[in-house]
């Protein structure tokens, strides 16, 4: 998952790095850093905002920055961060829908959170845009792996995005 | 140099066209053979006039075969473009065969050879010294293999995909701007010519999947053929799909993607998911090539897949490095 937390640093040398190290310790993966030295706090702190990827453990880093002397303001997680659209092409309907939705919901790391269809005719085959969030990289990677052997089961064309992440 | 060329439909045509207006003296053709006959003349043949001949239906054949010619000949360099089978990969090669064993140049445009047989034909070329070289088969005029092997010599390739088949990119787009459904935009290309009589080959990605085939021999050196290739063509792709893929800015095209990564690899043709402003998402019946470097980066390749004039382009593009390595 995602987090964003802001930091306020004593004003004097080695303070950034007393506050990254714990992070990368902890195996979070840095992604930015902003240092507010112009928005000094009143208290003579200077606020510092990291954002960083990691799994679990944000209890113990917390408190690990806490007792090397860094206030811990605020921090927020975001859950979900991986996105993905596929389109199936079959009998949506009568290979229950639902239960496909359901399938991926259940696993804890993945969701549907999005969904469009058109049904042109009874007996014609349907067509269905879905969009699913994972927790990471990985997660979407297997969330992925089950909607395959899903549409496998059902005899349903999945149409996945191409990776585009090498591009800007 | 003296060239033969074997089979003389559209591709062959365009070859003699392009040659014909060449004004240097690199190359000489000696034979043009079909599966009628061939025309032959040691001294260097007429292009015009034999391009004219053939169009009239009046070519005065000499009484041998395109293997007489082969076997027989006095030629540097053979341009075998005679049509694809998917199959045997005959009778292309048997000639390509025959003329690497006498030690003459290979120029070809014919898949089906190079798919299947690509790792003995290279062990013939390098046995008895001679070049094979094959960039008409992958994306027509799109420059692959010389690309590869020029300009971006000295990169690791990591990955190649894209879009290899023009007529399953022309029924798609179609599909899609037009709002058409599948059946008559296919109906409707037949009529163009885009599409065969028998459009399976096309439109169920086996064209698509012998281009990767090669690609993975030739650039990867993954010891592959056509039934190791995950494929799935694009005539369940609905209008429905496409309208809803279009509503969140997106295409649906026939992807081929070639990715040598051990337990990981993938060699697959699929219908995929396109953002309309990758460079990927190219109209009708072009193709479009991403060739992923360690140095370079992202290399793309835009450009027309197929064509007489096209497919010559890249066959001349051989024939010229043939003789630039004298």
């Amino acid at each position: 998952m995602r987090i964003t937390m802001d930091l306020e640093l004593k004003d004097i040398p080695g303070q950034l790095v007393k506050a990254l190290e714990p992070i990368s310790d902890a195996g979070g993966n840095i992604v930015s850093v902003v240092h507010h030295h112009e928005q000094r706090t009143n208290r003579g702190t200077i606020p510092l905002q990291v954002i960083f990827d990691m799994e679990d453990g944000l209890g113990p880093l917390k408190e690990k920055l806490e007792s090397r002397d860094i206030k811990v303001v605020r921090f927020n997680q975001v859950r979900l961060l991986e996105h993905k659209t596929v389109v199936l092409v079959g009998h949506i309907i009568h290979s229950d829908i639902r239960d496909t939705i359901e399938q991926i919901d259940s696993t804890g790391y993945a969701e549907v959170v999005d969904l469009a269809m058109s049904m042109p005719g009874i007996s014609l085959k349907s067509s269905a845009r879905i969009g699913i969030n994972a927790t990471g990289k990985g997660d979407m990677k297997n969330a992925v792996r089950l909607l395959r052997n899903i549409a496998r089961e059902k005899d349903l064309l999945l149409i996945e995005p191409i990776e585009t992440e090498e591009l800007p | 140099m003296k060239v033969a060329i074997i089979g003389f439909g559209s591709v062959g045509k365009g070859v003699l066209k392009v040659l014909s207006e060449r004004t240097d003296r690199t190359f000489k053709v000696v034979a043009v053979t079909d599966s009628k006959g061939a025309v032959i003349n040691e001294n260097g043949l007429d292009l015009a006039l034999v391009l004219k001949q053939k169009n009239n239906d009046d070519l005065k054949r000499a009484n041998k075969t395109s293997m007489d010619v082969v076997k027989g000949l006095d030629y540097d360099i053979l341009v075998e473009v005679t049509p694809t089978d998917a199959k045997t990969g005959e009778p292309g090669l048997s000639y390509i065969t025959e003329a690497l064993k006498r030690g003459k140049h290979v120029v070809t445009s014919n898949k089906g050879p190079v798919a299947l047989k690509y790792k003995e034909l290279c062990g013939l070329a390098n046995k008895s010294n001679a070049l094979f070289l094959f960039e008409a088969t992958v994306g027509g005029a799109m420059p692959m293999f010389n690309l590869m092997r020029m300009p971006l010599a000295g990169n690791k390739i990591t990955s190649i995909k894209g879009i290899f088949n023009g007529t399953c990119n022309y029924i798609l787009t179609r599909m899609a701007s037009e709002g058409l459904p599948y059946d008559m935009v296919l109906s409707e290309a037949k009529e163009l010519g885009i599409a065969e009589a028998d459009p399976t080959y096309d439109v169920e990605g086996i064209d698509t999947a012998l281009k990767l085939v090669i690609l993975a021999n030739a650039v990867f050196g993954m010891d592959v053929s056509l039934d190791d290739v995950d494929r799935v063509g694009i005539s369940s792709v609905s209008l429905e799909a496409l309208k809803l893929a279009g509503e969140a800015d997106m295409v649906i095209k026939l992807i081929g993607e070639v990715y040598p990564n051990g337990e990981e690899r993938v060699l697959k043709v699929s219908p995929r998911l396109v953002p309309k402003s990758h460079p990927l998402a190219v109209q009708g019946t072009l193709n479009a090539a991403l060739i992923q470097t360690k140095l370079a980066g992202d290399i793309f390749v835009i450009g027309k897949g197929a064509g007489s004039i096209e497919t010559a382009s890249a066959i001349l593009s051989d024939m010229l490095y043939i003789a630039s390595q004298k």
